[in-house]
């Protein structure tokens, strides 16, 4: 965990203090809607179809167990008795009033949570990897950078102000679980030829209407450089980023009008006049922010214990469940372990406030008091003994979040679409709730094998669509909803778009759709070990079309 | 059926309502004839869509009880009950097309 300072638990409450004089003087008319709109998205307030939507940051998808149990607070008090976990390590609630807004986001600042940089054309919530700092594959906690990024970029004055909204993630394992090639900045720790540590800096990738991978514009950039360049990517794009067209403005646009070339060469020009600046970071203030992260105090344990292997002979449930969401840790006996929030027939990604104080409790119980949140809408314990697994399992069951999913074909991450969404097209979670029921069977799913389905209600592709292995994107035609169909998309290391299937099919035809793809991987997979994502790099959708088509 | 971008450009026919949402609480109201709103359809103010024009201007002026205001269609039942006329107007009045979590 991190502590925060007193300047930050200060800075907390007077941002609380000041929105709630600004939501006063909306309330009694004194701000326009027009004056106020801008005010609100800076503190995460959406106006969706029903209702006002807050959106809360969890800086690099740590959460306190104090923190989750604020969350279920704010549902049960605030909201309709759940919340939503979303694709960039926040949590949306659905039905908070406006007037209650300010009392909200107080009860927040008292654990130091708060809506900043979840939306506004400013420097967005920074993510990382939902493991981070446990990972066994992991170089460094790039938690640490994170949070570098996070006090520089917080309200700052020159950038509050973009073109457009701008997203930074941290990848710092050779397995990329933060999506970082679909990030206007994407920041991958890496070691020189020399061993030392330090980024590759990728620009410009981002999905939505125009989707782009991002772009290597420096392929190893010193740790003490980092702000000074990332402040000139960032003065490059304010600077040439387009406002004069919504739809252009991303700097993903810019890197590909100018090329990643000409692009990283600007970039290079002004990093030149600030490099050697007060943004060049001083080893001491580094160790600062380190030393205010806090690792638990693992007792000396064996990995694999007895008690793990009985329990797994004698409970076929709990085995599939230890397979599937239980993952290797860095500290010898301890295991990360995997909350499924995508149960069978459930939204993706949504709690109640009955399973957040749960998790908080089995967190403090079993988990050092420390939860994750991972960008496909899944929860993580980071710290779980080994020998205690089995008895976590039973309690996880309990409350409805041990579904053997993860990283399986009805773990779909899902934007909340036309059921909630004021931009959306057409629906996103009855697809996904459809498609679990379709592939309920724990042994079918196991048998397909890793898949990625990922589903977006409308062209902004906040479902990730485009980097699903089968992608799903709502659209509207003539009053009705259809859905395009993507294949070979993936948002990992080997990052890439998915390919059109062809044209779009209805409503009611999804899940068909989906099933046909589905069991033409199965017969066409060269081996049971084949992913599907690498049948379709190795044949092409051709196969898969003809499959889905022929019969309609 | 299209975001709010659209929806002011959106040409509507037929007949229809002014909708918005409350402000205090994001509430889906309706126009009512004598310049008041409501979440009650059945008392929203039906109008031929080119009629609808004024009543959009007037639901404009009044900044402070609602946000956003726009023309939506709607169409009638069998009992000639005033019905959302496309889907996202349905969801809308009815909420999300799926049981709530928790709500079971």
């Amino acid at each position: 965990m991190y502590r925060y300072d007193d300047f930050d638990q200060t800075l907390v409450h007077q941002r609380v203090a000041e929105f709630r004089d600004q939501v006063g003087r909306r309330l009694s008319g004194a701000l326009t809607e027009d004056e106020f709109k801008i005010l609100r998205l800076m503190n995460g307030v959406y106006l969706q179809l029903h209702a006002y939507m807050l959106r809360i940051a969890i800086p690099y998808g740590t959460l306190s167990s104090e923190q989750m149990r604020m969350l279920a607070h704010v549902a049960r008090r605030y909201d309709r008795g759940y919340g939503h976990f979303t694709t960039r390590q926040n949590i949306q609630f659905n039905w908070i009033k406006l007037e209650e807004m300010p009392d909200t986001l107080a009860d927040l600042a008292g654990v130091k949570m708060h809506a900043m940089q979840t939306s506004g054309n400013c420097v967005r919530n920074i993510t990382t990897d939902q493991w981070a700092g446990v990972a066994a594959d992991e170089i460094e906690d790039p938690r640490i950078w994170a949070e570098v990024l996070r006090q520089y970029s917080t309200l700052h004055p020159e950038f509050s102000f973009l073109p457009r909204k701008f997203k930074i993630a941290i990848s710092a394992a050779a397995h990329d679980r933060a999506a970082v090639a679909v990030h206007d900045i994407g920041l991958r720790m890496v070691r020189n030829s020399a061993g030392e540590v330090g980024f590759e800096v990728q620009v410009g990738g981002g999905l939505g209407r125009t989707p782009f991978i991002g772009k290597v514009i420096k392929p190893f950039l010193p740790k003490r450089d980092l702000l000074s360049y990332v402040e000139a990517v960032l003065r490059v794009y304010n600077q040439y980023g387009r406002r004069d067209n919504i739809y252009k403005a991303r700097i993903k646009i810019l890197v590909h009008e100018l090329g990643a070339e000409k692009f990283g060469a600007e970039v290079e020009k002004e990093w030149a006049t600030i490099k050697d600046s007060a943004l060049a970071l001083d080893p001491a203030v580094i160790a600062d922010v380190a030393e205010r992260f806090t690792y638990p105090d693992y007792e000396r344990l064996e990995d694999n214990p007895p008690a793990l292997a009985r329990a797994r002979q004698e409970d076929r449930a709990f085995a599939a469940w230890l397979d599937n969401s239980v993952s290797n840790h860095k500290q010898p006996g301890y295991a990360i372990v995997t909350l499924s929030l995508k149960p069978v027939g459930a939204p993706p990604g949504d709690a109640t406030a009955e399973q957040m104080d749960a998790i908080a409790d089995l967190a403090d119980r079993y988990s050092f008091g420390e939860i994750r949140v991972g960008h496909e809408q899944n929860l993580v314990l980071p710290h779980v003994a080994q020998k205690e697994l089995p008895e976590l399992w039973q309690k996880l069951e309990a409350h409805g979040l041990a579904t053997p999913n993860v990283g399986l074909v009805s773990d779909i991450i899902a934007c909340p679409g036309l059921d909630y969404c004021s931009l959306a097209n057409a629906r996103s979670i009855p697809v996904a709730q459809e498609l679990t029921q379709r592939f309920r069977d724990h042994k079918l799913a196991s048998t397909i094998g890793r898949l990625h389905i990922n589903i977006s209600g409308c062209i902004n592709a906040c479902g990730h669509h485009h980097v699903g292995h089968i992608g799903i994107l709502g659209v509207e035609k003539n009053g009705e909803e259809f859905y395009q169909i993507t294949l070979g998309g993936r948002a990992d290391e080997d990052a890439r778009l998915g390919t059109l299937l062809g044209p779009a099919v209805r409503y009611g035809e999804v899940a068909d759709v989906v099933e046909d793809v589905v069991a033409a991987y199965v017969e066409l997979r060269k081996t049971p070990q084949e992913l599907f994502i690498d049948t379709v790099k190795r044949i092409g959708i051709e196969p898969f079309k003809e499959r889905v088509y022929a019969a309609r | 059926m299209t975001s709010p971008h659209e929806q002011k450009k959106r040409k509507v026919s037929g007949s229809v309502v002014v909708t918005a949402n409350r402000l205090g609480d994001g509430a889906v109201v309706y126009r009512t004839i004598d310049d008041d709103w409501t979440t009650d359809l059945a008392s929203a103010a039906v109008l031929a869509a080119p009629a609808a024009a004024v009543l959009l201007q007037r639901a404009e002026a009044d900044g402070v009880r609602a946000v956003g205001p726009y023309i939506a269609p709607v169409e009638f039942g069998a009992d000639n009950r005033v019905l959302p006329g496309n889907l996202r107007e349905r969801i809308r009045l009815a909420g999300p097309t799926f049981t709530l979590p928790g709500a079971a």
